[in-house]
């Protein structure tokens, strides 16, 4: 199966990590009440989750976040949060890895953990019938992983596995090359991966000492959506989070500005397509231009089939299949962040072509067309993102994070009503930078 | 596990190039209830109701796929599907994108080697809109060669993307070439690349004009709808496109295969090498030529929730946790599309193993299996998890129409996705072990070896 469009990871990372930047309401649809009612659920000992009922499938899907990810990893000790979130579900309490994995399989119960730069997540999902089993597995990875031998090797053994093969991977060698330049002194310049040697290097200690010290209740969000009711939640959500730490081991990530050279860096591969990626300052998630960023962006290089950027290096000149821009809010930083797969000999046109459209965005700013149909597309979308369980509940999480307010939903269409032509094309001209546009090409690009 | 599960996500989406498995892995999932009904001109129109939120996903699937291309013109069934994104008589180049997007919709398309879809999600308030455009590109869609050339590099660029740019790729090509002597499924869904660069205006009206046709379509709408609500909608919109001929799709069959065939690909960009082996398997719908037969489909699709499913399968446990000779090995088994199918084995070696050793080791458990035979617990095991499946697959907002879409467009029935947990749980262990030898023992397969540049 192919499909016409691509298909972005960094967009479905951005979906995470900031899944509620659509508006909540369809531009025809009712404009007074959301269609998801979000209730407020605090246990007796003190935890609170958002809720999303809904009892039409005996199902129960669960989110959560810590906040840290893969940014608390030590110099030297790069990949450990992903590490650890690849081997919670290897055993914990009395179960060994076989037994534990064995008794998820049996009740049909979903569980993972992923480490992102500044998360580290994890997501449940039960039948109603096996609730209480599988918040009590969920329990157990969390406050008494075993980190057993056998499985840490097995597990390194993957990592390892999938770095040796991205170390021949264009896309991957670009991210990780432009993530060093732009943040050369910063944790979000080291690879959330690891590298073969950081890998090798993280004994059973780092790993217990990473759980103990960073999953705990102070830095931690849930959201719950599916059949069960808030009296329900309260007990699992004691029973469940209730023995972890109040606090984590304290810790702060420093703010940080991006370094945007304006450079343009050449690896040479011998591969027929050379993976391009760019990225200039952005706009971080809580500051108060954050939607205009976000209609800007849209019409510049995130609009599907309608953007500048699809239009003029794909849908004209057929220089690219995958082209596109996305916002990049990090807590610490941010970025507008693309990519680009071309032949070889098209290289030199398309970094022309990006470079004249950020140029022509930041000088003569967008129509009023283009932004009336950025704000119907953006404020219509927000209902295909409650597609299921599992999605509606890492909303609820990331309303949370990112300090949105329980409300959010009620109020996220106005937001994006609110920008008018004027923010969006002053925000062009003072947030554009062409000339700090700093590039990535891995390939063998002509000239 | 997430690692594993990794692994084994690519490989699925190896398969799933091939075989659309990744959605028919969904089609074991389940009930959706759907309503079906066909309008005067013979384009069937099934319905999935599921009111979380008020949207609807339609598609509409025509069953013509990769493997109805003239021979010499692969690609241009997948060409074509770009192609459908420009202008028609009434419609400027462009305009149903931006119109679906001013409305607020997703939308996208996708070729695979059985069929070809179009979908928009929207806003339920939306969905005649979306009706229109979609019937008006059925048939009057306008190619203009300027168009046709700059799409035709987007798909070269495409190509080079997926395949070209990534030494697994190329050797599944090669595979499948090997793997089908005869039959279309040899060819690659997006084409040769000099076969994508030799593609016509004339060669891609004949595939839309031969195939494009309401009764040659299925429309599938699942979200906030009735059938009752959306048959006035398709008979004023679908309901006035007159039928074309009738067409049946005719491919060159498989001749029965008698040898095992190895193939090899040493390639300096490889940094992590992997063993695969695949035979010919049935589904369904087709038998294998001189193989075995259609009655082991579902034992088959038991089979391999047991062997190609988390890290207590069998071969999971042997290889990569016991002996510690691999970072993955498993089995997968597409039992969608029209046939034939494929069952495949897999592992890449862990740092310092060579793909030999692994072989020998595979090739041991395999042989092991085959005598000892799988376990009536394991069935078991394997058969709640797959009820199980059948009840989320009902979350989504989507599932039911890609599912019931794919399993329609490939010439399965709406009751062949009904009836599935009914079917999974009839299963016996006897079943399932006489389907895996009927397979794989002393039937020829591709074996396939990534290895290093500098690897013996």
């Amino acid at each position: 199966m192919i499909s016409r469009h691509p298909f972005s990871l960094l967009a479905v990372f951005f979906f995470f990590l900031t899944g509620c930047t659509a508006s909540p309401l369809p531009e025809t649809g009712e404009k007074d009440k959301s269609f998801v009612r979000i209730e407020r659920v605090v246990s007796p000992g003190g935890i609170e989750a958002w809720l999303v009922q809904d009892h039409t499938n005996p199902i129960i899907a669960v989110r959560f976040s810590f906040t840290g990810g893969a940014s608390l990893d030590e110099t030297g000790k790069e990949g450990l949060a992903e590490m650890v979130s690849s081997l919670l579900d290897e055993g914990a309490g009395e179960l060994d890895s076989q037994s534990f994995q064995r008794r998820l399989e049996d009740l049909s119960v979903t569980l993972r953990f992923s480490a992102s730069r500044d998360f580290f997540s994890g997501r449940l999902k039960t039948l109603t019938d096996n609730t209480g089993e599988a918040f009590d597995l969920l329990r157990l990875a969390l406050a008494e992983p075993r980190f057993d031998p056998e499985p840490v090797e097995r597990i390194r053994s993957q990592l390892l596995a999938v770095l040796r093969q991205n170390e021949e991977d264009p896309d991957t060698i670009a991210g990780r090359t432009l993530n060093r330049i732009l943040f050369p002194d910063h944790t979000y310049g080291r690879p959330a991966s690891g590298d073969s040697e950081s890998i090798k290097s993280i004994t059973r200690e780092d790993l217990g000492k990473y759980a103990s010290a960073y999953l705990a209740r102070g830095n931690l969000k849930i959201g719950v959506v599916g059949d069960i009711t808030p009296e329900q939640l309260q007990t699992y959500l004691d029973h469940t989070f209730g023995g972890l730490p109040d606090e984590p081991v304290p810790f702060s990530i420093p703010e940080t500005t991006p370094r945007t050279t304006g450079e343009t860096r050449i690896i040479e591969m011998d591969v027929p397509q050379s993976a391009i990626v760019f990225a200039q300052s952005g706009v971080k998630r809580d500051q108060p231009e954050f939607f205009t960023a976000y209609v800007l962006n849209h019409i510049l290089g995130e609009g599907g089939f309608t953007s500048r950027l699809y239009n003029e290096i794909r849908e004209k000149r057929g220089l690219a299949y995958a082209i596109g821009s996305y916002l990049y809010p990090l807590k610490r930083t941010a970025l507008i962040y693309g990519s680009a797969g071309t032949a070889n000999a098209g290289v030199k046109e398309a970094l022309q072509v990006l470079r004249d459209e950020w140029h022509l965005m930041k000088d003569k700013g967008v129509t009023p067309e283009e932004l009336k149909d950025a704000k119907t597309y953006l404020t219509g979308s927000y209902p295909l993102r409650f597609s299921s369980s599992g999605r509606i509940a890492a909303i609820l999480v990331a309303m949370q994070t990112e300090n949105l307010g329980i409300d959010y939903l009620d109020n996220r269409n106005s937001y994006i009503e609110a920008v008018t032509l004027e923010d969006v094309n002053a925000l062009a001209r003072k947030l554009l930078t062409p000339e700090d546009l700093t590039i990535v090409v891995v390939g063998k690009p002509d000239a | 596990m997430r690692i594993q599960n990794l692994t084994r996500a690519l490989f699925f989406f190896f398969v799933a190039c091939l075989m659309t498995l990744s959605w028919t892995a969904n089609a074991r999932n389940g009930v959706f209830n759907p309503e079906s009904f066909y309008l005067n001109n013979g384009m069937q129109v099934v319905v999935a109701s599921n009111h979380r939120i008020p949207v609807v996903t339609h598609m509409v699937w025509y069953k013509a796929g990769s493997a109805e291309e003239e021979p010499g013109k692969s690609g241009a069934a997948h060409l074509l599907e770009h192609l459908m994104f420009k202008g028609t008589k009434t419609m400027p180049s462009g305009a149903f994108s931006k119109a679906v997007a001013r409305n607020g919709g997703s939308e996208n398309a996708f070729t695979s080697l059985d069929y070809t879809g179009y979908y928009q999600t929207v806003a339920v308030d939306r969905l005649e809109d979306v009706m229109k455009m979609e019937a008006d590109r059925m048939t009057n869609l306008v190619l203009t060669p300027e168009e046709i050339e700059t799409e035709r590099l987007v798909v070269l660029e495409e190509r080079r993307q997926r395949t070209d740019n990534n030494p697994g790729a190329i050797l599944r090509e090669h595979v499948n070439a090997a793997l089908f002597l005869n039959h279309p499924y040899r060819r690659p869904i997006i084409g040769w690349a000099h076969e994508i660069a030799a593609l016509g205006k004339d060669d891609l009206e004949r595939f839309y004009r031969r195939w494009y046709a309401p009764n040659n379509a299925i429309l599938v709408v699942a979200g906030d709808i009735t059938a009752k609500e959306l048959r006035p909608l398709a008979e004023k919109t679908y309901g006035k496109i007159l039928p074309a001929p009738s067409v049946s799709r005719t491919r060159a069959k498989e001749p029965p295969q008698s040898a095992s065939r190895r193939i090899e690909l040493k390639h300096a960009r490889v940094r992590q090498p992997a063993w695969n082996r695949t035979y010919l398997a049935p589904n369904r719908k087709t038998p294998i030529q001189g193989g075995p037969g259609t009655e082991h489909a579902d034992a088959l699709e038991v089979l391999s929730e047991i062997l190609g499913s988390g890290s207590t399968s069998p071969l999971y446990r042997s290889i990569v946790i016991d002996k510690k000779l691999a970072v993955s090995a498993g089995l997968g088994y597409g039992s969608g599309g029209i046939g034939p199918s494929r069952l495949s084995f897999y592992a890449s070696p862990r740092s310092g193993v060579d793909l030999e050793t692994l072989e020998t080791a595979m090739e041991a458990e395999i042989e092991k299996l085959l005598t000892n035979g799988i376990s009536a617990k394991e069935v078991e095991r394997a058969r709640t998890r797959m009820l199980a499946e059948a009840v989320f697959a009902r979350d989504s907002l989507s599932a039911g129409a890609r599912v019931l879409g794919a399993t329609l467009a490939s010439g399965g029935t709406i009751d062949d996705v009904e009836s599935w947990p009914q079917r999974m749980a009839a299963v016996t262990v006897g079943q399932v072990n006489d389907a895996f030898r009927a397979v794989v023992n002393g039937r020829p397969s591709v074996t396939s070896l990534l290895l290093l540049e500098d690897e013996k």
